[in-house]
């Protein structure tokens, strides 16, 4: 059997498919393991009631998230199935909405708007705080998704998708939840420039 | 003329007019970024981007199935089964995509519900259609598969070439059913989704064009079928075998294991290789035939696929594939400037390479050259490789300013669009897509006049294709 024969290459191409896609099997299982919501990488979707920050640490050489104490959102801790119930609503916005395609969530989209993996812990929230007078982050964010054009602080304003209380109290949870995904440090420094001044 | 040949027309002459509607809803998407408030309030850049990306991977898919349509029934050596339905499939795949780009443009969102995304808008990138046209689509391609299929149980008579194609069908049609679920958890929707995007538009596709250039190479320059099959196993060996792991480099980020950087970096590293040996062989096939063709626009197509893919794909994936540098690379113009090149390369030029190679079938011409389709080329590669080089400069900014300096919040974010290199980046992006539009429309005409303006088969030509 040659180089220049076919049929070697027709062998070489048959068993490396079957090979690679063997191991890419055995890696999927693994990985949806830990991507699954309590996994070593995804935390449950109870973790909106905790305090959520996302800190360097040393040993593994990037930023990680950490999770700390009791933090309810809307100042209201929900049980596992009501946790559930707001996360799935949040993506079917996020979702029905497209906001993949201006915004990028794990840095997957469409660039036009903010990356909102770490949304929930953007500076910028004290900001619309101050401007739509609401008590905390996330009434400030609840605001802002009902009525952003009218809330806007940059050049490039989002556009009013009519986002009821509801849908935007959903997205809230959404951002937070994923905010304490691990993503093995993407997206790096975040808020970093901003703690410093 | 085989009906199947015929309904490869239609199917060609479709990709043709949904590659204008891409490069119109494109120019619409860059003018965004010069004017923000363009069409605030009536038409926002998420649908613009929609319309742009989703009806690319119509083209081409189109431009596939036509090219296959085309060759098919020439391999056979006889009309493909079930070509009646296949005929009016296409119908039924025109109209459901006339029906999602009106309420797309009209209806643009739903409420949170499942009517949103059965009847409006599912909302994952690439797979924005609503569920009803997926499942269109899932029907088409399975009538597709059929007709493969069935042709060769038919006739017993499968080819190099058709064996490969019938495999990939398999992968082409099962990874597509990834196009309907709305998985809660980011992470798992995003993993599953890769396997779609990855796996079928960078895995199955290659394999699809790899085929199409396959036949493409036996009717432009005579290449014998021995050649040309060795040439595409190694091509499947080499692209599946670094691909199918390469899929790995977009799992860094998204809340997968930390394995993934070293499997997925190292794999996608290699995934230039296939793209280096197909540039390999298509300058020893030019080089071979002294660039000699019966089809000057057909072969310089070709050698712009093979280029371009391996630039686009090979060299400007390499660029941002290492888990190290696409920390900061991804999610910024960055990866635009990599996804231009590589669609371009890798599958646009080889969809227009048949083109004109059905073109000259078409108008029965012995030779096909002409004047319109030089500036048609020129145009269409200045134009994006102009925009590909903007949205780097636009794109190193972004990851300098709101990634590595600003940490990538809301203010980061800002600062890097602000930043003067991206801006002059996108203004530069907005000039070289209309220099790309205007190679649109000389295509178009070129391909609607080519052979019939002027004589083409002239004595010189004749002399020169006789040396």
């Amino acid at each position: 059997m040659h180089l220049n024969d076919p049929a070697f290459w027709r062998a070489g191409a048959i068993s490396t498919v079957a090979i690679m896609s063997v191991v890419l099997i055995m890696l999927t299982i693994d990985s949806l393991a830990a991507i699954s919501p309590g996994g070593s990488n995804v935390p449950l979707y109870t973790v909106i009631n905790q305090h959520i920050d996302y800190k360097f640490d040393e040993k593994r050489g990037n930023d990680v998230p950490v999770i700390g104490g009791p933090e309810p959102l809307f100042g209201k801790a929900v049980d596992a199935a009501a946790a559930e119930a707001l996360i799935d609503k949040g993506k079917m916005v996020i979702q029905s909405r497209a906001c993949i395609d201006c915004h990028t969530f794990f840095g997957n989209g469409a660039y036009y708007a903010p990356d909102l993996t770490k949304a929930w812990l953007d500076p910028a929230w004290e900001t619309w705080q101050a401007i739509t007078g609401a008590a905390t982050r996330e009434d400030a964010m609840v605001k802002f998704l009902m009525n952003p054009e009218t809330n806007r602080i940059s050049t490039r304003a989002m556009p009013n998708l009519g986002i009821t209380q509801q849908e935007a109290e959903a997205v809230v949870a959404y951002l937070k939840w994923m905010a304490a995904v691990d993503t093995n440090g993407f997206p790096p420094n975040f808020g970093h420039m901003q703690s410093k001044q | 003329m085989y009906r199947s040949q015929q309904l490869a027309l239609k199917y060609l002459t479709a990709a043709v007019a949904l590659f204008g509607i891409m490069t119109v809803a494109g120019v619409i998407s860059a003018y965004y970024y010069i004017n923000p408030d363009f069409l605030f309030g009536i038409l926002h850049f998420n649908i613009a981007k929609i319309l742009h990306i989703d009806t690319m991977i119509i083209w081409l898919l189109m431009g596939f199935m036509g090219a296959i349509y085309w060759f098919l029934p020439e391999e056979f050596g006889r009309e493909l089964v079930g070509i009646r339905l296949a005929e009016i499939l296409f119908y039924v795949f025109c109209a459901a995509v006339a029906v999602v780009a009106v309420v797309f443009i009209t209806v643009q969102y739903g409420n949170s519900n499942e009517i949103a995304l059965w009847f409006i808008n599912q909302g994952r990138k690439y797979v924005e259609a609503p569920r009803w046209a997926a499942i269109g689509v899932v029907v088409v391609m399975a009538v597709f598969a059929y007709n493969v299929l069935g042709t060769a149980y038919v006739t017993g008579k499968v080819t190099g070439i058709t064996a490969v194609l019938m495999i990939d069908l398999v992968p082409l049609l099962v990874l597509y059913l990834d196009a309907f679920p709305a998985i809660s958890n980011m992470s798992a929707d995003l993993f599953w989704w890769w396997w779609l995007v990855h796996l079928w538009v960078e895995a199955t596709w290659e394999v699809l064009i790899g085929c199409i250039m396959a036949w493409t190479l036996m009717q432009l320059l005579g290449t014998s079928r021995r050649i040309v099959e060795l040439w595409l196993y190694i091509e499947v060996a080499l692209v599946l075998g670094t691909g199918i792991l390469g899929l790995g480099h977009h799992y860094f980020w998204i809340g997968t294991p930390n394995y993934w950087l070293t499997i997925g970096g190292l794999f996608s590293a290699l995934e230039p290789l296939p793209l280096l040996g197909m540039v390999i062989h298509a300058v020893y096939d030019a080089g071979t035939h002294h660039m000699k063709t019966t089809n000057r626009p057909a072969f310089y197509w070709m050698l712009a696929e093979a280029f371009g893919n391996f630039l686009g794909g090979g060299v400007w994936g390499f660029m941002i594939t290492l888990p190290q540098v696409n920390l900061y690379a991804h999610g910024t113009q960055w990866t635009v400037s990599h996804g231009h090149f590589a669609f371009w390369g890798a599958y646009a030029c080889g969809v227009l390479s048949v083109f004109y190679l059905v073109i000259q079938k078409l108008r029965g011409l012995a030779y096909l050259e002409g004047t319109l389709w030089k500036w048609s080329f020129a145009a269409l590669n200045l134009g994006l490789v102009g925009m590909v080089g903007a949205l780097l400069v636009s794109g190193f900014a972004q990851a300098f300013v709101e990634r590595a300096i600003g940490g990538s919040t809301h203010e980061a974010f800002m600062l890097g669009q602000e930043n003067h290199w991206f801006v002059e980046g996108m203004i530069t992006r907005f000039i070289f897509g209309l220099v790309f539009a205007a190679g649109y429309v000389a295509l178009v005409w070129d391909l609607l006049t080519i052979g019939k303006r002027t004589p083409v088969l002239t004595a010189a030509g004749v002399a020169g294709a006789a040396e």
